[in-house]
């Protein structure tokens, strides 16, 4: 049995699965559900002045059959009165004193209100702190959320601000509505926060109804931009967690996952890339707290099965295997195989490289099955095929390096080679 | 023992007769399914249908809720796409080569979801289609069956006047007349009927027989040219003894009636046996169970690897619990008092070439009815001067027959095949008349 207890900060919790800031989080029956469930930790659902929120809130992506491949909220902070919620986390924190309770904060922009939150918030006895600099609609209007989040001088002015402040760790969460979250992440690290949380929501519009012709979600006939989370959000939060994870700076602190996660796979991807600690919402909004359960446990077996006794063993493993273009091997050439046992005939391959790529899939006519090889001469490698076969295994790539050594683009712009030269 | 009608309640024979196959109750059902498609290129579904349907496409378009695009994939292809996604035996074409079938998994169930789009479009009458201004040709078809409502309607859209003479009451063919009722209900076979002719140009004139009420030669010279889909409807004799006895029936003629006449009023035996094992065969005798006979018994002189009928449809028989003797064939039938009593049979075994020879062995069964289902003949007695072999209409590649301006095609040429069969013939008949048409206005 891996040991998947978390020290992120000081800040323990039997497992690195928190719940995020968000409706799961913002009141004591939910919050003392997901512990009974097994959550190792709660961001409470973000505290600053009392909001009002609208209805509808929600709207989704679908793809395919498949619901809620991307969720889009218009939800504001809590919209519940601050000596409840305040109530309510001592009391959470007094009924489950193992599990980790951090209190995510979006206060008025100045110092005074922030110092007052963040007594409040400590006087509950919650074990950290999260300042949301990311919420990317209402909030932004008054200058709060991601317009902190956006711009690095005023992030890092508020990270002041609370580090005055501040007895017991604080988290800074990332806006990804940004080019790059790296410049606000360095001036959080540089205004003192002492870990990141990234990402979170995207700014987004998920879709337009055809027959009232308003977008989603529909608010009395007007809508919108919401933000955008779920499984379609993964990857765009995993390539923000690398570039926090290289940064010389950022890497310094360490940092909680957001985004999209949903299975133990998806976690183990996170921290992989660098993150110690994991918030799930969307896929806990989808299908409750039970999926706690196969997050451990899958975590768990996956531990077990590559030897290692702790999350720290593997947290950051795959960061240094990301690099620049520039430096991939340009010898590396790989071929498409189609095994012909496994082949089911859907032409799939066929008509995806025929149309979208390079033309290297031959067919033979048949009734009614056709039969389709590899060119491998005109096969560039590019895995298209692969990844459009509905059967696993069937198509697989196999190497046929262009040359021995170790060749990258530099070095081949240095050398003069000629292009073009497949 | 004897025949009887009327043995089972109301509700029996609802419950009896009730769809086979119930379609998609929910809109998200038919998703869920059109959503595991994988979209093949060059699909095997679309190859394996006789009138490449491209199946893919409208499945996709189910996916999106274009219905009304997924009906046009369909009707554009097979007007009839409607009919033939409760009849076709889709085990052995479409679903039989879905590409899931080599991964052990279940096919897309591509009847269902046809089912799903044509419905729709037949009960809401979607117009799909518009005519050709009219081109001032006349065409006479003869036959309402499936292989002349596809010729009519692909020669009415191109802006021909078409005029069907059909020798029953009602359109529709063998899809009215000659299947299960359990697959396809009278009132659904008038919609079909009514959606194709919706299309206008399109004059059907019931109760017109060829050869008795209207001769070929004066349509030959009131139209520009004449479409032959008579299909076939005589029974083939058993030529035994005993075959003129009362409750000797063929099988044709009793689902005719099942079909015509309602449930209570078709008489049906204790005991019955059906004398073959093509589909009509299982047709008839799973009706015959399910009108209340208690025992109804397969005769096939041959084995289950050469049955003519599907595993699929062999499957209903056995689940109404029917019986199968394989390797037996009718030999002679014995009555009493003018009425069946007893259906003698050789004992069969196969020979090298897998044709069935007498072992001498016979084996008698108690019955008071034999339905026979051994394949049925064309009227080419309808048009004497049209060539034939052994009862099939001939034609050239072009559907032309031996007479200038007289196509044919559907089950009068093939023999009796399957409904999809027929379509794709009336629309190659459409095709070759049409070029016909106009090679001569050249």
């Amino acid at each position: 049995m891996a040991d998947l207890s978390t020290n992120f900060l000081g800040i323990k919790s039997p497992n690195p699965f928190w719940l995020a800031s968000a409706p799961p989080t913002d009141k004591q029956v939910n919050v003392l559900r997901a512990f009974e469930a097994g959550w190792g930790g709660v961001v409470w659902k973000t505290l600053g002045s009392q909001v009002k929120n609208v209805s509808s809130r929600y709207s989704s992506v679908d793809y395919n059959g498949y619901r809620i491949m991307g969720l889009n909220n218009i939800e504001l902070i809590s919209d519940r009165p601050l000596d409840i919620n305040l109530k309510e986390i001592k009391e959470c924190i007094r009924l489950f004193p193992d599990r980790a309770m951090i209190v995510s904060l979006m206060a008025d922009n100045n110092r005074e209100s922030w110092h007052e939150l963040i007594k409040q918030v400590e006087d509950t006895g919650a074990h950290g702190l999260e300042l949301n600099f990311g919420c990317p609609h209402g909030m932004t209007e008054r200058g709060m959320g991601a317009a902190v989040g956006q711009d690095p001088e005023i992030a890092k002015m508020v990270v002041e601000w609370v580090m005055e402040a501040a007895h017991i760790p604080v988290i800074t969460k990332l806006t990804p509505n940004v080019h790059s979250v790296v410049p606000t992440g360095r001036a959080a690290v540089a205004g003192g926060t002492h870990a990141l949380s990234l990402i979170n929501t995207i700014q987004s519009v998920t879709g337009v109804d055809l027959d009232t012709f308003v977008p989603n979600p529909n608010v009395g006939g007007k809508s919108t931009f919401g933000g955008y989370c779920g499984p379609a959000v993964k990857p765009i939060a995993l390539k923000f967690l690398t570039t926090i994870s290289q940064d010389p700076l950022t890497s310094k602190v360490p940092v909680s996952g957001i985004g999209g996660i949903s299975t133990w796979r998806d976690a183990v991807e996170f921290m992989l890339l660098g993150a110690t600690s994991l918030q799930v919402c969307t896929a806990a909004m989808r299908y409750g707290f039970r999926i706690i359960e196969d997050l451990c446990e899958g975590l768990n077996n996956w531990m077990d099965e590559k030897g290692f006794a702790t999350i720290y063993d593997f947290i950051g493993k795959s960061v240094p295997t990301l690099t620049h273009w520039e430096e991939l091997d340009i010898n590396y050439h790989i071929v498409a195989n189609i095994n012909q046992d496994k082949c089911i005939h859907c032409g799939l391959c066929y008509i995806s490289c025929e149309d979208g790529s390079h033309q290297a899939i031959s067919l033979s006519y048949g009734k009614p099955y056709n039969t389709y090889a590899i060119k491998e001469d005109e096969c560039v490698g590019c895995n298209l095929c692969k990844l459009v076969c509905p059967v696993d295994n069937c198509i697989t790539m196999k190497e046929q390096r262009h040359g021995d050594e170790y060749l990258n683009w530099k070095e081949f712009q240095r050398r003069g080679l000629p292009l073009n030269d497949h | 023992m004897a025949l009887r009608n009327n043995r089972l309640t109301n509700e029996e024979y609802d419950e009896h007769f009730s769809d086979i196959h119930p379609p998609f109750e929910t809109h998200n059902a038919a998703l869920v399914e059109a959503n595991r498609c994988l979209f093949c290129y060059d699909a095997p579904c679309t190859k394996s249908c006789p009138t490449s349907i491209n199946v893919p496409k409208f499945i996709k378009q189910i996916t999106t809720e274009n219905l009304k695009g997924a009906a046009y994939t369909i009707f554009s292809a097979n007007i009839m796409g409607g009919g033939c996604s409760k009849v076709c035996p889709v085990e052995k074409l479409c679903e039989g080569a879905c590409v899931y079938n080599l991964m052990e998994e279940a096919p897309i169930p591509i009847a269902k979801l046809q089912r799903y789009a044509t419905e729709r479009a037949i009960h809401e009458k979607w117009p799909l289609f518009t005519r050709q201004a009219s081109n001032g040709k006349k065409v006479a078809v003869i036959g309402a069956g499936p292989a002349g409502l596809s010729c009519a309607h692909a020669l009415s859209r191109e802006g021909v006047e078409v005029t069907i003479y059909e020798k029953e009451g009602k359109g529709g063919g063998l899809m009215t007349y000659g299947i299960a009722a359990y697959k396809v209900t009278p009132q659904f076979c008038q919609e079909e009927v009514d959606y194709i002719t919706s299309l206008g140009g399109i004059h059907v004139l019931y109760n017109m027989q060829l050869g008795k009420d209207v001769l070929l030669e004066t349509l030959q010279q009131e139209y520009d040219a004449v479409y032959l889909a008579f299909g076939v409807g005589m029974a083939r004799q058993l030529a035994i003894s005993g075959e003129q006895l009362n409750g000797v029936v063929d099988a044709i003629r009793f689902i005719y009636e099942i079909r015509t006449k309602g449930y209570p009023e078709v008489p049906v035996g204790e005991s019955v046996a059906v004398i073959g094992l093509g589909m009509t065969a299982i047709d008839a005798a799973t009706q015959a169970m399910r009108l209340g006979a208690k025992e109804v018994t397969l005769v096939y002189r041959r084995t289950e690897a050469e049955m003519p009928c599907t595993a699929a449809e062999l499957n209903i028989a056995k689940l109404d619990g029917c019986n199968i003797i394989w390797l037996a064939a009718p030999k002679e039938i014995v009555g009493e008092n003018g009425h069946v009593k007893t259906l003698v049979c050789e004992v069969m075994r196969l020979d090298e070439r897998k044709l069935p020879v007498g072992t001498g062995e016979l084996i008698s069964l108690n019955v008071d009815m034999v339905i026979k289902a051994t394949g049925q003949l064309p009227y080419t007695m309808a048009a004497p001067k049209i060539d034939n072999e052994h009862g099939r209409v001939l034609i050239n590649e072009h559907a032309a027959t031996n007479l200038p301006g007289v196509f044919a095609g559907g089950d009068c040429v093939n023999g009796g095949k399957e409904v999809v069969d027929a379509v794709q013939a009336g629309k190659e008949g459409a095709k070759a008349i049409l070029k016909y048409l106009f090679r001569e206005v050249e």
